[in-house]
């Protein structure tokens, strides 16, 4: 700061002698050249302070094992315990399942949500629109702890559910291993597809409106516009946005956490929840978590690869 | 058929819109319920809303949650504007070979998970605990500094200036401008909206994050409403009514600013694909 200070000051001065100017000059294309950097250095101690280099550390530790701060250098130990460890089989196992089936479910749900509300004729547009992203707004832990209720045993949607017959008694949906994998998927998508279909949204207005003329002229059927037009020329955007939701999904934490807390037993435990009790829950065990996190590094940097592909692919 | 499709879409839709809004309607109406009444199913508006904010306000500490919290996102939001605004400008104005490897370099942060990255934040800044409290474990400084420089808003903020006169800055030059005084004088004023997109973002970010404070801080009145909410909505016999209060005030930040500025809020979640 100070050092452009007396820049400024330079350049004010009325007079100078030869000597001067000449000095000025030199320090002023100096001065041009590295000024730039002047703007970018302290993002760029910040981040490599905390993302890369913590990143380096995670990774030494990653080999090494211990309680608390005693840790010491074990090899392969670790990465051989990940194979035989169950309760990391199970954190990857759901999460996979999460993924594949809540990304996919998402991004059907709000390419269909965003085709029907970029037609012009449809009445109510900004009332559909803003209610099925409304839920954006929200907090992941406070919508959790919403859909905990919303599921409870004496929760609304099984008072409904009884009500009007679908079922004859409550169904403990938090309990059960396979109902609790359905009550994260169904909040994450309630939670997401809102924001997944402003993106498609903003794309549909890019696509000339005299393709869909032309197609319906042809005799084409919406389904066949949705699936021959639409869907291709949107394809950029769904990679994107199914590439940045499985990136969030394979980490994800606050609704394990703030729903099921990873139960009952470890049926709903995801990665981030594991690395968390390895860490701060359990008795802490740095390394080995380190080790568990570098999978979600090693599965984050292959999705990122085939991204970067794509984009450049466009390109 | 034609008619069949457009009952058909308009109650595809409505269903959406009811699926949507229904947990909104349910938290409001729950805070002016009895505890009892929520369990027992009541969707219809009570009378208890003064009581259970008395409740509320008496049991729980909100108001410490809600202070600490915004202190964070204030500070979060503000730093992140300053240091990724002067990073973009920078990268985009002045731009030069080795500055567009940097930033190829930073947006690889983007890719790292927080999850691989938090058990060394946390040594690190257990390791200066003792000679920096302010910045150390259980501090709230400990939770803004890792949080408030990330290169999506750096990349974010160079997108953005990609569509800024580049004559303003020559012009500024001319008119006797240090290079710092075009980006405070000139830059800042003319991308307000890029600045208004970005801080809803950095402050929904901050106001929401639940991992790096869960981790960090421990001393009760340190926490941040997150993990205050986490905390009510795991106790065992919980008072539904104040607990959908607390929610309902946890929320209300974000949704104002969503109804106020819906358009910058667009503008910013739309801000990594722009370009």
């Amino acid at each position: 700061m100070s050092q452009l200070g007396t820049k400024k000051a330079e350049v004010d001065l009325p007079v100078r002698t030869k000597y001067e100017e000449s000095r000025r000059q030199k320090t002023g294309v100096f001065f041009k050249k590295k000024v730039g950097w002047l703007f970018i250095i302290v993002s760029i101690l910040a981040i490599t302070i905390f993302n890369f280099y913590p990143m380096v550390q995670a990774f030494l530790l990653s080999f090494q094992s211990g309680m608390g701060a005693n840790l010491e250098y074990v090899g392969l130990d670790n990465w051989r315990r990940l194979f035989g460890d169950p309760t990391f089989i199970a954190a990857l196992t759901n999460t996979t399942i999460y993924l594949l089936i809540q990304v996919p479910l998402m991004i059907v749900l709000a390419l269909f949500f965003s085709v029907l509300l970029n037609d012009p004729k449809l009445k109510f547009k900004s009332f559909f629109r803003i209610a099925i992203f409304l839920p954006c707004v929200t907090s992941l832990v406070a919508y959790s702890v919403v859909f905990k209720y919303l599921f409870g045993i004496d929760g609304i949607i099984n008072q409904f559910l009884l009500n009007f017959g679908f079922i004859s008694q409550t169904i403990n949906f938090l309990a059960d291993p396979f109902w609790a994998k359905v009550v994260i998927i169904l909040a994450i998508t309630w939670r997401w597809t809102g924001y997944n279909m402003i993106f498609y949204l903003a794309a549909l207005q890019n696509v000339d409106k005299s393709i869909y003329e032309a197609a319906r002229i042809d005799g084409a059927s919406s389904f066949q516009q949705f699936f021959q037009i639409t869907v291709p020329m949107l394809k950029p955007i769904i990679l994107f946005t199914s590439i940045t939701s499985t990136i969030g999904t394979l980490q994800i934490f606050d609704e394990i956490v703030n729903i099921t807390n990873g139960g009952p037993g470890n049926a709903t435990i995801s990665i981030s929840q594991y690395i968390y009790n390895l860490s701060f829950e359990y008795t802490p065990d740095f390394g080995y978590a380190s080790t568990v996190s570098y999978v979600i590094v090693i599965l984050v940097v292959i999705l990122s690869i085939i991204q970067f592909r794509v984009a450049g692919e466009k390109k | 058929m034609n008619r069949l499709k457009q009952i058909f879409i308009y109650t595809f839709l409505s269903v959406a819109a009811i699926v949507s809004i229904f947990p909104f309607l349910w938290m409001l109406v729950s805070i002016t319920n009895k505890s009892v009444d929520v369990t027992q199913g009541r969707l219809l508006p009570g009378t208890h809303l003064i009581e259970n904010l008395k409740t509320l306000f008496a049991t729980v500490d909100i108001v410490p949650a809600l202070l600490n919290s915004s202190i964070i996102a204030i500070i979060t939001t503000f730093l992140t504007l300053l240091l990724a605004s002067l990073a973009g400008y920078g990268f985009e104005i002045h731009r030069s070979r080795g500055k567009d490897i940097v930033f190829t370099i930073l947006l690889l942060s983007m890719m790292i998970p927080f999850a691989a990255i938090m058990i060394p934040l946390y040594r690190m800044f257990g390791s200066i605990s003792e000679t920096a409290p302010l910045i150390g474990i259980d501090s709230l400084g400990a939770v803004i500094l890792p949080t408030a420089t990330t290169a999506f808003f750096i990349f974010f903020f160079r997108q953005n200036t990609k569509m800024f006169p580049k004559d303003l800055v020559e012009a500024g030059r001319i008119d006797g401008l240090s290079e710092i005084g075009v980006f405070f004088r000139i830059y800042v004023p003319t991308m307000k909206t890029t600045y208004a997109a970005a801080a809803i973002i950095a402050f929904m970010n901050s106001w929401n994050n639940y991992l790096w404070p869960l981790v960090i801080l421990q001393s009760p009145e340190k926490r941040t409403i997150p993990l205050l909410i986490s905390n009510l909505g795991s106790s065992y016999s919980p008072d539904y009514g104040v607990i959908m209060s607390a929610i309902v005030i946890a929320t209300l930040p974000t949704a104002l600013v969503f109804f106020l500025m819906q358009k910058h809020f667009v503008a910013g979640m739309m801000g990594s694909v722009k370009g």
